[in-house]
């Protein structure tokens, strides 16, 4: 391989992990948020729901920004066309992500306002959830290119039902996350409502692979024919299989890492679906954005890559450090 | 509505906004920084109330800069596609090592910070305050660094239209990153120590918790006194590197319109570009150039030098510049005060003192924001100083109206933002320190 390629390929393998790091980790506190008003009935329990998360958010959040970055850097050309040309679905992702991100502590200090500011925390997490699929799912089955790379469709195009589909899908599949991660860091009335509800986010889970598997057969068919993504898609759904008999059985943790690897098995569809294409174009292959074709120079992927390897790890032990020291079941002190 | 001049005002919104909160982290994460070190050396438990009401500050002020930050490195993509496209190769690295590099460990330990004093020993408590400072400092390098390169782009070669990265430590190094960094800094560290100053001083104004706010009082003078003397130096070699390596960007900072041998250092006027003249101008003969090159007689190049489409325009960054300046000495002016104030031990009782200290809290940030205005209304017609133009750097698949939609909404949003900002902090200063924090 020559050394341009297997640092494109490098690039294609770093983004899609650092995405996934995002997808797991943001994941639970999106999905914590989006099921807010079906897991804590009154102030106290939203604050056992808030205090579940609060250390952690923050940094759950640079995996989007540095995966964000990542993707400029390694791949300039695809994070142009793809930002500004889903412009007015990213600002809505964006003003989400504003409110996501004050929204606690406006809720927690502004006690008059909490039923503002638990709906904006409520709709900021759920906006996002729905729409990073969508996206996905536009730039899986293709939208239209120029030749210059640029979008030319317009907000709706961006609507239609492969799309939708896998929105729905990681939309549930972030649920799923939140619900278990709920029922792993609390106890008592919280607890008890994460798993009441659990048994019905994870049926829509499979409702919503089911509906994107047909959908994949009428709109992208010839993705099923690579074993990766069945290999995939089997490692999702035994997943999905275990942690539910993870929950019954009362063990929490593992229902949640059992939730987690569901989601790394979706990302491992994207994956093996789209390399090495990044954006496809609908109805010319030859304007694909692709990985070769998008890149950044073979010096800026080779500086990208020693920071990265050297930092990553660094990110990875001290993140899970900072973990274990909030481990265990979430405690009022207030 | 023209697609360049709303995305540009948009970037101004969202980065003019972003940056009222990063140089409060800087200067409030240096103050908790050497709290909690006097608390481990002496474990006595003011320390403790005081940094944990100070945390409690830094964290609502963190929630904002991450909600705002996000808008910017994502506007990028979204409103200057032809820019990611262009110098995406370089401008791209120094975003993505900030992730990696400092924007994840100051914001996983903020969790300890805020979270996690029961639950780790106190030595491992002060490492989490010292890597929190440092990862807010490290993600001013990175970003100042991407910026510089705006300014004064280096280590890069063009082919086929795009910048293309040759040399990643001349890009790192550019002949800006450095002088800039530590300006930007010393701003952030006055911009947090007189917001604290204020609170202190307001406490001690009506006579509330007597010896914790004297304490706040003390360390944020001391490092305030240092960052405003010394912010004289670094805003002079700062318009010395401008001087040197953008020209245009100072001839319009002093309204230079003609080429002058032994140039005036401008202090007030009024320039009208459509005339090239200023009026009521008050300058100090050959200042400048004595400044800029030790000595009096030495050439400094006017706006006559370049081309229509090459040339700032002159107002709004001459009026930026001169108020950064007016606020840069009336802060050395309030530095020597202070220290004078401290050693005479009339600081903490002293009434018009105190009312000042208050006064001066928005300060600051007024400085910062002229400061930024300057450095950037003063690059264009560039977005990346002759590489790039502004014009040339937007996206092409926007529609105006989209931008003046997202435009409005930001503004509306971010107008209530500050305003519940400020309403949760006042509040958060009138509990005071010793109110208990929630959560695990």
């Amino acid at each position: 391989m020559e050394t341009l390629t297997f640092l494109q390929t490098s690039w294609f393998a770093l983004i899609g992990a650092l995405l996934a790091g995002y997808a797991l980790l943001d994941g639970f506190d999106l999905g914590a948020g989006s099921l807010l008003p079906f897991l804590a009935a009154d102030d106290e329990e939203k604050l056992v729901v808030f205090n579940s998360i609060w250390p952690f958010w923050d940094g759950n959040e640079v995996w989007l920004v540095t995966g964000g970055a990542a993707l400029f850097a390694a791949f300039p050309h695809a994070y142009a066309t793809v930002f500004s040309g889903f412009y007015l679905a990213f600002m809505l992702v964006l003003f989400a992500l504003i409110f996501r991100a004050v929204s606690m502590e406006f809720w927690y200090y502004d006690e008059k306002r909490r039923g503002l500011w638990s709906a904006a925390f409520v709709a900021g997490s759920l906006l996002p959830s729905l729409l990073y699929g969508v996206a996905l799912g536009n730039v899986m089955v293709g939208i239209p290119l120029a030749e210059s790379m640029e979008f030319t469709g317009n907000f709706f195009t961006l609507l239609r039902p492969y799309p939708l589909a896998i929105g729905l899908l990681g939309l549930f599949a972030i649920l799923l996350q939140g619900v278990t991660y709920i029922a792993m860091k609390t106890d008592g009335a919280v607890q008890n409502r994460a798993r009441s509800i659990f048994g019905r986010v994870w049926g829509l889970f499979i409702a919503a692979m089911a509906l994107s598997f047909a959908a994949t057969i009428v709109y992208m068919p010839e993705s099923l024919s690579n074993p990766l993504v069945w290999i995939s898609a089997a490692v999702s759904i035994a997943a999905w299989l275990l942690c539910r008999l993870f929950a019954s059985g009362g063990k929490t943790g593992l229902s949640f890492a059992m939730s987690s690897l569901a989601l790394l098995g979706l990302w491992g569809i994207v994956g093996a679906t789209q390399f090495p294409n990044l954006v496809r174009a609908t109805g010319n292959a030859s304007l694909n954005i692709t990985l070769y074709n998008a890149s950044s120079s073979e010096k800026t992927l080779w500086v990208m890559l020693y920071i990265a390897l050297i930092g990553m790890p660094i990110v990875i032990f001290y993140t899970f450090y900072v973990y274990r020291i909030f481990r265990g079941k979430v405690m009022i002190t207030k | 509505m023209d697609v360049v001049l709303l995305s540009r005002i948009q970037f101004a919104v969202a980065a003019g906004f972003h940056f009222i909160f990063p140089p409060l982290t800087l200067g409030i994460t240096l103050v908790i920084l050497v709290i909690e070190t006097l608390f481990l050396k002496s474990g006595e438990e003011i320390y403790k109330t005081i940094s944990a009401f100070l945390i409690k500050i830094l964290g609502l002020i963190f929630a904002l800069g991450v909600a705002t930050g996000i808008v910017l490195e994502f506007s990028f993509g979204t409103n200057w596609a032809q820019y990611s496209r262009l110098v995406g190769d370089i401008f791209g690295a120094p975003l993505a090592a900030e992730g990696i590099l400092a924007f994840f460990l100051e914001s996983v330990f903020l969790g300890v910070l805020l979270f996690g004093r029961n639950r780790v020993s106190r030595r491992m408590y002060w490492v989490s305050a010292f890597l929190v400072f440092l990862g807010s400092h490290l993600s001013g390098f990175w970003i100042i660094i991407a910026n510089s390169w705006m300014q004064t782009p280096a280590g890069f070669a063009i082919e086929g239209g795009r910048a293309v990265l040759t040399d990643f430590n001349a890009a790192v190094f550019n002949p800006s990153t450095v002088i800039r960094f530590l300006h930007t800094m010393l701003a952030g560290w006055i911009t947090g120590t007189l917001f604290l100053a204020g609170i202190a001083a307001w406490y001690l104004l009506n006579k509330r918790h007597e010896a914790m706010p004297k304490i706040i009082m003390k360390i944020s003078l001391i490092i305030f006194i240092f960052s405003a003397l010394a912010q004289f130096a670094s805003g002079h070699s700062s318009s010395v590197q401008v001087a040197k390596t953008q020209p245009e960007k100072m001839a319009a900072f002093e309204a230079l319109w003609k080429t002058t041998e032994g140039a005036p250092l401008s202090l007030f006027g009024i320039p009208v570009e459509s005339e090239r003249k200023t009026y009521l101008e008050v300058s100090i003969p050959k200042l400048l150039s004595l400044l800029v090159h030790f000595d009096p007689n030495a050439k400094i190049m006017g706006l006559d030098e370049f081309g229509p489409d090459e040339r700032p325009p002159v107002l709004l960054p001459f009026m930026s510049y001169h108020v950064m300046i007016a606020l840069g000495s009336l802060f050395a002016l309030l530095a020597v005060l202070s220290a004078f104030m401290l050693i005479r031990q009339t600081a903490y009782a002293s009434k018009w003192f105190l009312v000042s200290m208050i006064a001066a809290i928005p300060l600051p940030h007024l400085a910062n924001e002229f400061g930024w205005i300057s450095a950037e209304v003063g690059r264009q017609p560039w977005a990346v100083y002759r590489v790039l133009k502004t014009a040339d750097a937007v996206s092409v698949v926007v529609p105006a109206w989209q931008v003046l939609f997202s435009l409005i909404m930001f503004s509306m949003i971010y107008l209530l933002l500050f305003t519940v900002f400020v309403a949760i902090l006042l509040k958060i200063v009138k509990k005071g320190p010793g109110a208990t924090a929630g959560g695990y």
